[in-house]
């Protein structure tokens, strides 16, 4: 005992003791950073998007494109800002299991530990994903224009149009952060996530609700990704008909599923 | 704050905590002072991590009053946050993250601005012997180095007391060896630590005082030698030659001793506790004689951590200690 002190300095106090906690700011950057530090250097998370949008906007563009007449509507200006404004819903389950991985992994339980405000922990994982978010959206409206896709109005309607899909990101990170603090682990959670591809793909989002079998038209029409998806559409058509229906399920989920994040996340 | 004593490292009183119908901790009570490696010892299920989760704030006592240096988990959580550094069975570390990015994301997160960050990452590389790997991603890290950098995040911040729940877990003897070389550097420059574990020996290698808890409450608690004393008796430990004959040779140390004997069929060995010392052992061996039992070796000898622990918490919690320190699955 005696021989290690005298070997090494007091090593404890070579570290000063931090003056005061960390403020909210600070410590939600941290955690944020430490958040997109991870997904842009796993080339699995960052590039598995890419490789998905393509797959997807090739597919519907070439495969099925040919097949569905879309009218006096070309099918990719139908369908591309539908699969934009839903793009968070494929993203999705990689913000659950990153949540799900990091409770199981511990590392939740060590921010817990740390003087930080309770608030940095959601707020700061939020930040992250909805900059990732963001990012995928950006870049899928990007390939779509590659794959065909042109404004029918201005570049102003085009633009409000990306913010609603911006705004999608928001909501949808908060609804899929609930999913992963609710998961046992991360392959519940990535199977949890599933039941997004469900409301992606009965929707307006790749063919017209009314196109479908009745029973299935009321599910269709009624559930939040519908009016999203036309929100979007009418945006970019220049009406904006379709927004306020859009905006009123965007706050209902976010003021549904940020409380339930918040207080989950306390727990550990 | 103002008081020139060292508050009190841990005072529980009737700490409870439930889980709908399961009761982890059940009246836990503790007081232990300041300046020491404190052992938590019990089986897997006693309420060990449980303890652990509590004392650093991440589980709320369902009852009962717990205070960490003076600071109550309920009423005080922030201040008991700044006095503990918390290292766990898992490595907590960011894996895409170079071992001094992490060190430095968790200075900041105790508080420190960007310079004093970067000093108390330097320091605890040094200090843990992380040098040559620091700035490689800690996915390329050995186990114990990863649980060598996990320990070195709950220190950036000075923290007073250092919780390791359950720190060597997993790892193989040389990882071991360096956490637990690591603890001792800890404990020898002052830092208060409280460490929960099923390894007896990894008790008997770092720890100043012992608390067995199991189901929930405090079971013993003293020094180890105190607890070696306080089980008491010396043991009676025989290997039989011929392994058909150590039933007999158990019925004859029951017979003397008065106490059960444990049987050791892989090793041909009987123990037991003998409270009349020598005279006992003098008897067994004319008993073993005369029923022409040969043996290897037989002797009598101070109880083991393993038997004290036995003794303390009964049959069940000792075979789970014994068999997780051999690492056998059973």
């Amino acid at each position: 005992m005696t021989t290690a002190t005298q070997a090494r300095p007091a090593f404890p106090t070579a570290i000063s003791r931090p003056v005061s906690p960390p403020g909210l700011i600070a410590s939600s950057a941290q955690v944020s950073l430490r958040a997109l530090r991870k997904y842009f250097r796993t080339p699995g998370l960052w590039a598995m998007g890419v490789v998905q949008s393509v797959l997807f906007l090739f597919s519907f563009r070439y495969v099925f494109g040919g097949y569905i007449q879309g009218g006096a509507t070309r099918y990719a200006d139908f369908f591309v800002p539908g699969y934009v404004a839903t793009i968070v819903l494929f993203t999705g389950g990689g913000i659950a299991v990153a949540v799900a991985e990091d409770r199981v992994a511990g590392f939740t339980g060590r921010l817990l530990s740390l003087p930080v405000p309770r608030l940095s922990i959601t707020a700061g994982r939020a930040a992250a994903d909805i900059l990732t978010n963001a990012w995928s959206i950006v870049l899928t409206a990007a390939f779509g224009f590659l794959f065909g896709f042109r404004l029918s109005g201005s570049v102003t309607d085009g633009l409000a149009a990306l913010g609603m899909c911006m705004l999608y990101g928001v909501v949808f990170t908060v609804v899929f952060m609930v999913i992963g603090l609710m998961a046992p682990n991360a392959q519940a959670a990535q199977g949890m996530s599933m039941i997004a591809f469900v409301f992606a793909f009965i929707s307006s989002t790749y063919v017209p609700a009314s196109t479908m079998p009745g029973w299935l038209q009321p599910f269709a029409k009624y559930q939040p990704i519908t009016p999203m998806v036309d929100a979007v559409r009418s945006l970019i058509a220049g009406s904006g008909s379709d927004v306020g229906l859009a905006l009123a399920w965007s706050a209902l989920l976010v003021i549904v599923f940020t409380p339930i994040a918040v207080l989950r996340y306390r727990r550990g | 704050m103002s008081s020139d004593k060292q508050p009190l490292m841990l005072e529980a009183r009737g700490i409870t905590v439930k889980f709908g119908k399961v009761t982890a901790l059940d009246g836990l009570d503790l007081t232990e002072p300041s300046g020491q490696v404190l052992a938590i010892l019990g089986p897997n299920g006693a309420g060990k991590t449980t303890f652990v989760r509590t004392v650093a704030t991440l589980q709320r006592p369902t009852s009962g009053e717990l205070r960490v240096r003076g600071n109550d988990v309920v009423r005080n959580p922030t201040g008991v946050r700044r006095d503990i550094g918390l290292a766990g069975q898992f490595a907590a570390v960011e894996p895409t993250m170079t071992g001094r990015e992490n060190l430095e994301m968790t200075a900041r997160l105790f508080g420190h601005g960007r310079p004093e960050a970067r000093r108390a990452a330097s320091a605890v590389i040094d200090q843990l012997g992380l040098a040559e790997v620091a700035d490689r991603r800690s996915s390329t890290y050995s186990g114990g180095q990863r649980r060598r950098l996990d320990l070195g995040a709950s220190l950036v911040g000075a923290p007073r007391l250092l919780l390791l729940d359950e720190p060597t877990t997993g790892l193989d003897p040389v990882g071991r060896r360096e956490v637990w070389d690591a603890v001792r550097g800890l404990a020898a420059a002052g830092t208060d630590i409280l460490l929960t574990t099923h390894y007896l020996d990894e008790a008997d290698e770092l720890a100043d005082h012992v608390v067995v808890i199991d189901h929930g409450r405090t079971v013993a608690s003293g020094t180890l030698s105190e607890l070696k004393a306080s089980v008491g008796r010396d043991v009676i430990e025989l290997a039989v030659t011929d392994s058909a004959r150590l039933d007999e040779a158990g019925r004859i140390l029951e017979r003397v001793t008065g106490s059960l004997p444990r049987l050791d069929r892989g090793g041909r060995r009987a123990t037991a506790t003998a409270a009349g010392g020598a005279s006992e052992l003098a008897t067994v061996i004319g008993y073993l004689g005369s029923a022409g039992i040969a043996t290897d070796e037989i002797g009598l000898r101070r109880p083991t951590l393993d038997e004290v622990f036995l003794a303390l918490t009964g049959d069940h919690a000792a075979r789970t200690a014994v068999t997780s320190q051999n690492g056998s699955t059973r």
